[in-house]
């Protein structure tokens, strides 16, 4: 891991355009309305390292992956990756290059393959849209190398995605994203889908490539396990914001802000020290009408009048950085 | 291992017996039977001209004398005719081949145009969604609106009154083509809109975009095949919509003209003779409709039912 930024998020928005039709909004007198998915949310993730975001469903998680490889626009802000702005419209032809550089392993490995395509076809799509072989027996051989890669043989190739199981699918994926020789992989709950036996192959995998290749991960989860398991870097996200950014080890053992030990007393807790678990309390609220001040004020324990009034300001504390009023008043 | 693989590669005829569908099909006698009569038809309706005794459509080669002769086995029949002669003295057995001929070529056309309309709008519609989605799929609800009946009559009128040098014996199949295919594109562009609409928030349609490729190729190579499923259903059950529109099309006189009968043509001329007695000209042609119609929806039913993969 080096020092250098290669993901750079600035003040990303997104809304989502959630309005009835004009004619129901013109006969019920109703104004158009919004969804913020994702709120001013600000990260910078460094070459080589595994940056996780983590929250629960509806957090915003999954639209700042799509944002990030650009399947998405911003409503607001700006994406920086490799020193160069996803949104420049005078860039192009690098923007061009640079989406050889970014890919993405999605959740659902059963629709992430195309259902009437040879995995052989599959895997050469990126080598062939962006060029990087142009002879067909290079192409060939690098779609084994790469299916070798990812521990399936070559002959795998020959065979329909249907023929594998959700793990070797997964791989499958896996040779695809690394098929254009990304710097910059967006993993998306990739092994939410899988069997817990499974997933831990296939992180174990993707930590070996991460290795081997120099890889850097923008990694999804709700799963706090897995998070501990790849992640050097936390981000926990709130409906839209992101609560505490840390490192992994020092999120663990001393987390600060009251979500992420909320979530952190959920999780099942496997030395049997005879903690009791704590369930998590209440629901995550509807983003089209959000609570004021603070977003997890109504779950909060802490919460008091300001956290109802402001909407806090992140700031750092030995190390976390922590968007909460009760802990920047040492209420906590 | 390898070696089992190409040998699975190179012997589809062996997969395609070993398949599912073929299996459903060797099941069902009443299939296999309407699929035999089908493929006959085709074959008869293909080789008209080398099964038939007479080409009805030459005008020159009938005799008015042998007009309404009865079937062969009634008292006047003469083993000539079969199944007897109409007004013109037109071999109804002949007349019958070359007319399934031209029902059959209307029905094929039609149901090609409007599947290629109906599966490009759904696309562009499902695809882009949007403004351009509300304007195709309003253009198709205003379409379901009008009968079909209704846009062959506007069409034959406008191109009657456009262009009154063209003759109507050379208009009239694709005046037939153009009403039926407007009026049944509808149908597959709503059920491709609404496959598309499924398939293209799978993950690896986004893959396909993460690479770059251009919406028109995402849309051709990855969404279209796993939408072609449902089509292939409609448009097997749609040619004998299609051949039944096209009969009753000719049936009220806007269709073929009586000069090169169709199968509908044949039965409005038995139509003025029926009360007369003689019953074979509407009745021969009214049943070769009806087997061909009733081959084709049963194939149809048989395919949505194969391809069901909840049925199974």
């Amino acid at each position: 891991m080096s020092d250098t930024i290669l993901v750079k998020v600035e003040n990303l928005d997104r809304l989502f355009d959630v309005s009835k039709p004009l004619l129901n909004r013109i006969i019920e007198h109703e104004k158009r309305q919004f969804l913020r998915a994702v709120d001013n949310l600000s990260i910078e993730i460094k070459q080589g390292e595994t940056f996780a975001l983590v929250g629960e469903s509806g957090s915003g998680k999954s639209t700042v992956a799509k944002m990030v490889v650009g399947l998405l626009e911003p409503t607001k802000g700006r994406i920086e990756i490799d020193n160069l702005d996803l949104s420049d419209k005078n860039k192009v032809k690098e923007l061009r290059q640079m989406r050889s550089e970014i890919q993405m392993i999605f959740q659902d490995p059963f629709a992430s393959l195309n259902p009437r395509w040879r995995v052989e076809k599959i895997v050469s799509e990126p080598i062939i849209a962006f060029n990087l072989e142009s002879e067909n027996e290079a192409i060939i051989k690098r779609t084994g190398e790469l299916l070798s890669l990812v521990g399936l043989a070559p002959s795998d190739g020959r065979k329909f995605p249907h023929e594998f199981s959700g793990g070797q699918r997964q791989r499958i994926c896996i040779a695809r994203a690394l098929a254009s020789n990304p710097k910059f992989i967006v993993c998306d709950e990739p092994t939410s889908a899988l069997d817990v036996s499974v997933q831990a192959q296939i992180l174990n995998l993707m930590r070996d490539l991460q290795d081997k290749f120099g890889l850097t991960f923008l990694f999804i989860s709700h799963d706090l396990s897995v998070v501990r398991h790849m992640a050097n870097r936390i981000g926990v996200m709130y409906l839209g914001r992101l609560v505490e950014v840390a490192d992994t080890k020092s999120l663990f053992k001393n987390p600060r802000h009251p979500y992420t030990r909320m979530l952190l007393d959920a999780i099942p807790d496997l030395e049997m020290s005879g903690k009791e678990r704590k369930p998590i309390e209440g629901e995550i609220p509807n983003p089209i009408n959000p609570p004021t001040g603070c977003t997890f004020h109504p779950r909060c324990p802490l919460a008091n009048e300001r956290c109802k009034r402001e909407i806090p300001a992140s700031f750092n504390i030995d190390g976390n950085e922590v968007t909460c009023h009760a802990v920047e008043e040492g209420r906590s | 291992m390898e070696d089992k693989n190409i040998k699975e590669e190179t012997n589809w005829f062996a997969r395609a017996i070993d398949s599912d569908i073929f299996y459903s099909f060797t099941r069902s006698k009443l299939v296999m039977v309407a699929a035999f009569v089908t493929f006959a038809y085709f074959f008869i309706a293909l080789f008209a001209p080398i099964l038939a005794t007479q080409n009805p459509f030459d005008l020159g080669s009938l005799d008015l004398m042998d007009g309404l002769t009865p079937p062969a086995w009634q008292e006047g029949g003469s083993s000539k005719f079969l199944i007897g002669t109409d007004d013109q003295g037109r071999d109804l057995l002949s007349a019958i081949m070359y007319g399934s001929r031209i029902s059959l070529a209307v029905g094929f056309t039609s149901v090609f145009c409007a599947a290629l309309l109906g599966i490009s709008l759904g696309l562009i519609s499902g695809y882009f969604g949007g403004f351009i989605d509300t304007l195709i799929m309003r253009i198709a609800d205003i379409q379901l609106t009008f009968p079909s009946i209704l846009i062959a009559l506007l069409i034959d009128g406008t191109v009657s009154a456009l262009f009154p040098e063209v003759r109507r014996e050379d208009s009239a199949f694709w005046v037939l083509v153009l009403a039926i295919s407007l009026s049944f594109w509808v149908q597959y562009a709503r059920t491709v809109r609404s496959s598309v609409l499924v398939e293209k928030e799978r993950e690896y349609v986004q893959a396909a975009k993460l690479i770059g490729l251009r919406p028109f190729i995402i849309m051709l190579r990855h969404v279209l095949p796993n939408v072609l499923g449902p089509v292939l259903v409609i448009a097997t059950i749609n040619l004998a919509l299609a051949i039944i529109t096209e009969a009753t099309l000719s049936f009220l006189g806007v269709g073929i003209p009586v000069t090169q009968p169709s199968l509908g043509t044949l039965i409005r001329i038995g139509q003025d003779f029926l009360f007369s007695g003689e019953w074979w000209i509407t009745i021969f042609p009214g049943v070769a409709l009806a087997i061909i119609v009733l081959s084709v929806n049963l194939v149809g039913d048989w395919l949505r039912d194969a391809l069901n993969p909840k049925l199974r």
